[in-house]
């Protein structure tokens, strides 16, 4: 289907799109990848007014080491992590995470910074930044701030972003090839996660984050806290629902959607060699 | 009579359809529009059922772009549907009341797609809600809402028969299952597409994504008051139809009418989302079964209770029930059949056939039938199978619903298949699993089954031209089958001529003088017969001609290489260019045309899948599909080959993934491709198939039809494969399709029946 009318201007600079930002307030949305954004135009779900376009902004495309963590420019398309040897060799888990989203063509297109914006608790990289512990650099009008995962994720659909912020980079820590794990269960083979689960083991503490398990990407909290204890990887995983009712839909209910959490969250950390 | 070569019969001939399409060339209507062609979009109905209050266009014809915009008052065409049943007409756009999510309730014509989806979001379409009414059994049932108060019940054919007390007095052992067939969506690659455009000399050029263009023809020249021969029905390369266009949508008929009120070249190609709501459904029956036999191994009787839904209206719905009753004793002897159904509208989209189109519920019910009754008697179901088959001796065979199968071999496929899968190993695998409880589950389905295809008549032409082609000229409307290849081998076969010299006529009502269309697996064996037929006529024509022309007797002559020679004398030969000049000279022609039609003919065949089950999520993956199909004498084995893959991924696939679904209040939750599961290459296996070879009598070709036998013999296969794994949890029957959660859910006990 066609989308509503809109405006379309094409940002030439990071400043330029928050500059636009400032001007055109809540009627107007970043365009990255787009492969979240225009099929909800399409449908007309979505009705923006304006569109900044900000898919060419080169600059923002790179995966850097930086010490003790990697930095990665937020519009670094998903089939660039996939095959980045410096992910490969130093946080793993996030290039398998990008190489299982959507198809080809959709990791050809979409965005970390984008996916990230968007914050869909279905998506499978939010919840792999989260138990990473990553950090978000997010640019608004007065200059760069960061914003740590754990607390960037307020809502459905709802970030800690400012109007007029843009993430530029993403930051996250370096883990080698220790254990870890991305159990991802879906109906197709294409088809977003009905439960995701992402698991790494770093500096003797394991951070565990859930896809679709809430409103937002989220820990697993008790799972965590019971490994901290000594609980074994079995007691833990039964842990791995604890205080969450996920909404049901066409895919699964709410209590489908615990029980798995569960068992993908101990085939995650019997992977992860926990 | 000389003998006639067939040398291209049966060789994997490529489809020269082929570079067109991976090219690109090969354009379909919505990128081909009329030029100067607006577009239209329809307005539909968001609500399922209620009493259509008022539909506000005002504000909607004020907008920019929009040429014209109608409704069901201001357009006025006659209702669709069986005017012996007045009470149950379908309006082409809603009038008085809206019968289901997706009816189109006014339509608009604009200069652009964009502009006409404007106007369409500022039509106010006042609708007084009623309740909905989903569900087959539920719409037949008491204290429901009636979709047509003045035809007083849901039901609008058929009747349950009140049951014999003795039917099943000779039966030792009686086994039940109750089973839905749930809904799919056809979802043809390309949506529905339709262009009209008004001719300078007051004709109408139309294109459609259609089966049958002459039905086209027939009920467009209708709705303009015009005769069909000023109206020219083409079917471009046409998406996909799987059954769901094969006859006429209401919104066709819109379409033609908007161009005749403007006098402007207008095309409507409906999105994604329309092509789920408004295209028309498959399968959508229920069925409680019964079968009897004796205790070793005699069926007695099958007794079946049916309930079909066919949705809003009854269209395109109404025969499948039909279907499904006379295949319903599938490749058996059953002394006798009670099969009774009834047939019943519902808030929801229409139904119709979608490939199988009520013989895939046939072979699902008496197969899983038969699996309930092989664990009432404790014995192996594929034993079962072969105490109750036909012998091949025994055809024509006519069954308990009175159809008359033409030929058979059913052992000879099920063997095959048995040896393919490695029957004996899969069992004595399936045994050391269920005592582990590490290892996932195995399910082995089986699946003996016969369909029916053909029915009715097709035409077919050939004709020989001075320069050495050779015309054909189909009634056939090819979809995605491969036509032009498989038309050309068979007149090529006849006349000894190379492929290149056939040219394929099809598919446009002003190259084609008539033709019936494709569907029910019959173009090969109607309308490949009918060019056999006319080749071979003109074989005969070409034969007293050469017989003249080498002083020779007509039986002495034979077809020779691109052309007629004298047996035994290839020097004497006359091409097939030289022959029609020569007829033509003395003002005769080597062309002729007919209409074939015979008696139908039954394919066959067996299906297994092999499906492995997570214990711990329910999750089910196909591990093997094996098919041997015995569709007789096979013309094209590549094409055969493409025809069995297809109908495999959209069997397998209605039973793992795909269902429409719809609220309590007959809202429709699959209208995206996101929520409606139609598989790709990585959710389904490779699959194994295979052939056996028992030609029909009925044509001389000795083909039956393959379009349908893919969905028939797999949906019972995978869904017997499902409750042959679960068999240690006590699940004795479960309905698909086999999402990991309802498979879970049985394991815990919590649905299926034990």
């Amino acid at each position: 289907m066609i989308p509503a009318s809109f405006d379309y201007k094409r940002a030439e600079s990071v400043d330029e799109a928050i500059a636009l930002l400032g001007e055109h307030g809540d009627e107007a949305k970043l365009l990255a990848g787009g492969h979240s954004l225009l099929p909800l135009m399409k449908l007309r779900l979505a009705t923006p007014s304006f569109l900044i376009d900000v898919g060419r902004l080169k600059d923002l495309s790179y995966i850097r080491d930086a010490g003790d963590h990697i930095a990665i420019g937020a519009l670094t398309r998903h089939r660039d992590v996939e095959i980045s040897d410096l992910l490969a060799a130093e946080v793993p888990l996030l290039a398998r995470a990008a190489s299982t989203v959507g198809d080809p063509q959709v990791r050809h297109r979409g965005t970390l910074g984008g996916t990230l914006a968007h914050a869909d608790p279905a998506s499978d990289l939010p919840a792999v930044i989260l138990a990473l512990g990553g950090t978000l650099v997010a640019q608004g009008p007065g200059g760069s701030r960061e914003i740590a995962a754990t607390d960037f994720f307020q809502g459905f659909l709802e970030t800690a972003l400012a109007e007029d912020e843009m993430i530029t980079e993403v930051r996250v820590p370096k883990f080698g090839g220790k254990g870890w794990s991305f159990q991802k269960f879906t109906r197709r083979s294409q088809d977003w996660a009905i439960v995701g689960v992402a698991a790494v083991v770093a500096n003797g503490s394991t951070g565990i984050a859930l896809v679709n398990m809430a409103s937002t990407p989220v820990r697993a909290s008790g799972v965590e806290s019971a490994l901290a204890g000594g609980a074994s990887a079995t007691d833990a995983a039964a842990q791995a629902a604890d205080g969450l009712e996920p909404g049901a839909d066409l895919n699964a209910s709410t209590e489908y959607r615990q029980h798995l959490a569960r068992v993908l969250v101990r085939r995650a950390l019997e992977e992860a060699g926990v | 009579m000389a003998a006639v070569t067939h040398t291209l019969l049966g060789h994997a001939v490529h489809r020269s359809e082929d570079p067109d399409l991976l090219t690109g060339r090969a354009r379909f209507i919505a990128a081909q529009a009329p030029a100067g062609a607006l577009r239209v979009v329809f307005v539909r109905s968001q609500v399922a059922h209620g009493e259509l209050r008022s539909v506000d266009v005002e504000a909607a014809a004020q907008m920019p772009g929009v040429r014209g915009i109608w409704t069901a008052a201001t357009l006025a065409l006659e209702p669709q549907g069986d005017r012996e049943n007045p009470a149950l007409l379908r309006p082409v756009l809603a009038e008085g009341r809206v019968r289901f999510v997706g009816e189109a309730v006014a339509v608009i014509a604009a200069d652009t797609l964009g502009a006409a989806y404007d106007a369409a979001d500022a039509v106010v379409v006042d609708v007084d809600p009623l309740p909905a009414v989903v569900g087959p059994v539920e719409a037949a049932g008491p204290d429901v809402a009636l979709l047509f108060p003045e035809h007083g019940s849901n039901v609008v054919a058929g009747g349950h028969h009140d049951p014999d007390p003795a039917f099943f007095d000779d039966a030792d052992v009686v086994a039940h299952v109750r089973m839905s067939h749930h809904r799919v969506a056809p979802v043809p690659m390309e949506p529905n597409a339709f262009a009209v455009e008004p001719t300078a000399d007051g004709g109408w050029n139309v294109w459609a994504s259609t089966q049958s263009v002459f039905g086209v023809r027939e009920a467009v020249a209708k709705v303009l008051g015009a005769d069909a021969s000023a109206v020219r029905v083409r079917a471009p390369w046409v998406g996909g139809g799987f059954g769901a266009k094969g006859g006429v949508y209401p919104e066709q008929l819109v379409v033609a009418a908007v161009s005749a009120r403007l006098d402007r070249p207008v095309v409507w190609a409906e999105t994604r989302t329309e092509n789920l709501l408004a295209m028309t459904h498959g399968r959508a029956q229920v069925h409680d079964v019964e079968i009897g036999a004796t205790r070793d191994g005699r069926f007695t009787g099958l007794r079946v209770l049916g309930w079909a839904d066919v949705g809003a209206y009854p269209g395109r719905g109404m025969f499948i029930p039909m279907v499904t009753r006379r295949m319903s004793s599938g490749v058996y002897r059953f002394p006798k059949v009670d099969f009774s159904a009834v047939t019943v509208v519902t808030t929801t989209t229409p139904t119709g056939p979608y490939r199988g189109a009520g013989r895939p519920e046939a072979a699902a019910l008496v197969e899983r039938a038969v699996d309930a009754l092989a664990d009432e008697l404790g014995m192996d179901p594929v034993e079962l199978r072969r105490r109750n088959f036909p012998d091949p001796s025994e055809f024509p065979f006519t069954t308990a619903t009175g159809a008359t199968y033409d030929s058979g071999d059913y052992a000879a496929s099920l063997d095959a298949a048995l040896a393919l899968a490695d029957y004996e190993g899969l069992r004595a695998d399936q045994q050391r699993r269920r005592q582990d409880p590490m290892a996932a589950l195995l399910g082995i389905g089986v699946a003996t089954y016969v369909e029916t295809s053909g029915g009715g008549q097709e035409m077919g032409s050939v004709r020989v031209l001075t320069d050495g082609t050779v015309e054909v000229v189909t009634g056939s409307v090819a979809n995605g089958q491969g036509h032009q290849t498989t038309w050309a081998q068979i007149a090529a076969s006849v006349l000894g001529v190379p492929l290149e010299v056939v040219r394929v006529v099809a598919s446009d009502t002003g190259l084609v003088d008539h033709g019936v269309g494709s569907f029910g697996s019959r173009s090969l064996q109607l309308g490949g017969s009918a060019v056999h037929e006319a080749a071979s006529v003109v074989v005969d024509q070409a034969r007293r001609l050469a017989a003249d022309l080498l002083e020779a007797a007509p039986e002495d002559i034979v077809v020779a290489d691109g052309g007629l020679a004298v047996a035994g004398v290839p020097a004497s030969g006359r091409s097939w260019a030289e022959l029609a000049s020569v007829a033509e000279s003395r003002a005769e022609l080597l062309a002729h045309s007919l209409d074939f039609g015979r008696g139908g003919s039954f394919p066959s065949g067996c299906h297994v899948a092999v499906v492995e089950i997570d214990r711990q999520t329910g999750k089910v993956e196909l591990r093997d599909m094996v098919a041997v199909d015995d569709c007789g004498v096979v013309i094209n084995p590549l094409l055969a080959e493409g025809q069995v893959h297809g109908g495999l991924a959209q069997g397998i696939a209605q039973m793992l993934l795909e269902e429409v679904r719809f609220d309590a209040d007959g809202n429709p939750l699959t209208s995206t491709l996101v929520d409606y599961g139609i598989p790709s290459a990585a959710d389904l296996p490779s699959f194994t198939t295979a052939h056996t070879v028992t030609p029909s009598p009925n044509n001389p070709l000795g083909a039956k039809g393959i379009g349908e036998s893919g969905t028939t013999g797999s949906i019972a296969a995978v869904w017997n494969a499902v409750v042959d794994a679960l068999e240690p949890f006590g699940v004795r029957h479960l309905d698909g399709p086999f999402t990991a959660e309802t498979v879970w859910r049985a394991m815990q006990g919590q649905t299926g029946s034990s």
